[in-house]
């Protein structure tokens, strides 16, 4: 017998799938067994030492009221980072890989189905219209795997990253319309910038200062971004 | 005892705190002095001490213990700043990153000695010379008008009390009355910066005196942004502002401090506010080291080392580099090529391949901000351009507020950047 709550998962599992998971919500539930300790989700799930996980999927990082961010986190979530299902994917795999000074003190999921599956279960607890709004499964642009596996030179980075500290402060602290980068986790980085790179993003000065760099440069500028705190 | 040299140093370095006025200047690190604490100056200081760990002796010489950052001082006219948010100290450079900051004029450079004497009377030696002086006024330039005049007819082109005084003789106008503004000929500081006074004039305008006129005499044909900044004039400020460029005469001008008038063409006005931006020079301290060819210090664009002498740079609004406009973004970045290039000499680190990028935004009214940058190289010849951007007519408002709002980012970046 169906419950109210799983018939409102296939409903939204319905209006997920558009945008392409492949996971499955009931194994999802079984995965998330893992996460109990820490996060609660579902009817008047509360903080615990994590945040409570209603809402996250397709949603802005760092919203949920009430909860304390690590400073990697908020820096993140500053510089506009959604929980869509490949960023979602990327943390989960590898919590401290991707986000370097996260809070979360779990090792990861390093099946692709868990994960998956896990995602999907999560989606059940999202509103449509988050999901509806998420960007679609697909990256404002692609990169190549050899692009994204250069492995970046920290030495070089710091020199190149001075052009950046005109604007953005090595601190992390930030003002007006210049956000922090520095913790971002390398992935992200990369994208970041070859997407104004590619005047995909709009920012001028961004794609200019992008443009000027080649795939070596901006991997060492990510490999020494992330490490700063 | 057997005295290892680990040893030996630990000692060493304990006299060296007990007795410091006898081991001043003589333990052998190398010398860096840099004559000028702006955006140019304390940055370089900041990257040679922060990189070098401890290595270069680095002295930076500024005469003013609160400096008054040049930009960001036409927001501060038309009512976007505090004088006080644009203020700045030496004290974390002297503090974190060990800079001996010396509050006092350069007054005399031996480079032969390789010695800067200071108005203070006393004399420091270097092993590299960086000058980061700013601008100076050419004398004569603007006819009836010299710095003992800057009172009645202020410049305000280096921010701090001359600044807060053309602020207070605008809110003074009459109702009605007339600010007039002689804008510089080319090459000077900030080529916006005229232009984005005459809108923060005429927002500040607005509110207190609506029916007042603001009049400029240029001798430029063309200038920065035009096409921007005329649009947002007709927008927020139509019918207030009148430019009279070079073919009505714009380029034939005289004041008289004492009677108030400015003279454009023969034509005499009189005026209620003049802001005189005379014609300028690389600061003096530039030509007392012989290193000026005309007005300013050519300077090689890999290093920006002095094309007279190797052993002084030269950075920002004082150098001829090339294609870099005379701007704090542009002295920031020279001087991140420029502390590499003397780490590399004096001990040896690594250099890299000089890179230099510039913005320069402006407010134009509440939220609608403007901006024009561009990226350039190092080559034999000249700091080049590579690519470059400038905002457009009929962007839209969000658009506008980002780019101001980006601008406010970038002034908390830079001055992190250059006062640690």
């Amino acid at each position: 017998m169906k419950t109210l709550l799983s018939m409102a998962a296939t409903i939204l599992f319905g209006v997920y799938a558009s945008t392409a998971v492949a996971g499955d919500p009931e194994k999802g539930a079984k995965v998330f067994k893992k996460c109990k300790a820490c996060h609660a989700v579902g009817d008047g799930a509360k903080n615990k030492v994590g945040p409570q996980l209603n809402n996250i999927v397709g949603n802005a990082a760092g919203v949920v009221e009430g909860y304390k961010y690590s400073k990697a986190l908020a820096a993140q979530a500053d510089a506009g980072l959604i929980w869509d299902e490949a960023a979602l994917s990327e943390f989960l795999k590898k919590p401290k890989a991707y986000m370097p000074g996260t809070k979360m003190s779990f090792s990861g999921l390093k099946k692709e189905t868990d994960r998956d599956n896990l995602i999907a279960y999560l989606a059940t607890f999202s509103d449509a219209d988050t999901l509806a709004a998420a960007p679609a499964d697909e990256r404002e642009i692609t990169l190549s795997d050899a692009t994204l596996s250069i492995e970046g030179d920290v030495a070089y980075g710091e020199y190149l990253a001075s052009d950046c500290q005109t604007c953005h402060q090595v601190s992390g602290a930030s003002e007006g319309g210049v956000p922090a980068i520095v913790g971002w986790p390398r992935v992200e980085f990369v994208y970041a910038m070859h997407a104004y790179k590619q005047k995909v993003r709009p920012n001028p000065v961004m794609q200019m200062m992008a443009g000027g760099l080649g795939d070596e440069e901006i991997a060492a500028l990510a490999a020494y971004f992330e490490g700063l705190e | 005892m057997k005295l290892t040299r680990r040893a030996f140093i630990g000692t060493t370095a304990a006299a060296s705190l007990s007795a410091p006025l006898v081991n001043a200047g003589g333990h052998g690190r190398p010398k860096v002095v840099v004559i000028g604490g702006g955006a140019g100056g304390a940055t370089a200081a900041r990257y040679i001490a922060k990189d070098s760990k401890g290595e270069i002796d680095v002295t930076l010489v500024e005469p003013s213990r609160e400096y008054y950052t040049c930009f960001f001082s036409n927001l501060y006219l038309g009512g976007f700043r505090s004088m006080d948010s644009i203020g700045h100290s030496y004290g974390t450079l002297a503090a974190e990153y060990g800079i001996n900051v010396v509050h006092d004029w350069a007054v005399g450079i031996d480079r032969g000695a390789k010695t800067v004497t200071l108005a203070g009377g006393s004399t420091m030696n270097y092993d590299r010379l960086i000058l980061s002086p700013g601008i100076d006024f050419i004398d004569g330039s603007v006819p009836g008008w010299d710095v003992s005049s800057q009172n009645a007819m202020p410049h305000a082109y280096k921010a701090g009390s001359q600044t807060e005084l053309l602020k207070r003789q605008i809110e003074s106008m009459p109702q009605g009355g007339v600010y007039a503004m002689v804008a510089p000929p080319n090459p000077y500081r900030c080529p916006p910066g005229p232009y984005e006074r005459v809108s923060m004039v005429a927002h500040l305008l607005k509110e207190i005196n609506p029916t007042a006129k603001i009049l400029i005499a240029d001798p430029k044909p063309k200038f920065s942004k035009q096409g921007l900044f005329e649009e947002g004039w007709q927008k927020h400020y139509g019918g207030m502002i009148e430019r009279i460029g070079p073919d009505f005469g714009g380029d034939n001008v005289s004041v008289d401090a004492g009677a108030m008038t400015v003279t454009i063409d023969g034509s005499v006005e009189k005026v209620d506010v003049c802001n005189v931006i005379p014609a300028m020079k690389a600061g003096r301290i530039c030509e007392i080291a012989g290193i000026t060819e005309g007005n300013w210090a050519p300077v090689s664009a890999h290093t920006m080392q002095s094309r007279i002498d190797e052993n002084i740079h030269v950075l920002g609004d004082a150098s001829a580099q090339g294609d870099m406009p005379k701007s704090g973004f542009s002295a920031n970045s020279q001087a991140k090529v420029a502390a590499m290039a003397v780490r590399g000499a004096l001990t040896g680190s690594k250099v890299f391949p000089a890179k230099f990028s510039n913005t320069c935004w402006s407010l134009v009214d509440t939220d609608d901000g403007i901006k024009v940058g561009a990226t350039y190289k190092a080559t034999d010849e000249k700091i080049a351009k590579v690519d470059g951007f400038v905002s457009k007519t009929g962007e839209d408002a969000a658009l506008r507020k980002a780019t101001y709002e980006e601008s406010i980012g970038w002034y908390a970046g830079i001055t992190s950047d250059m006062f640690g």
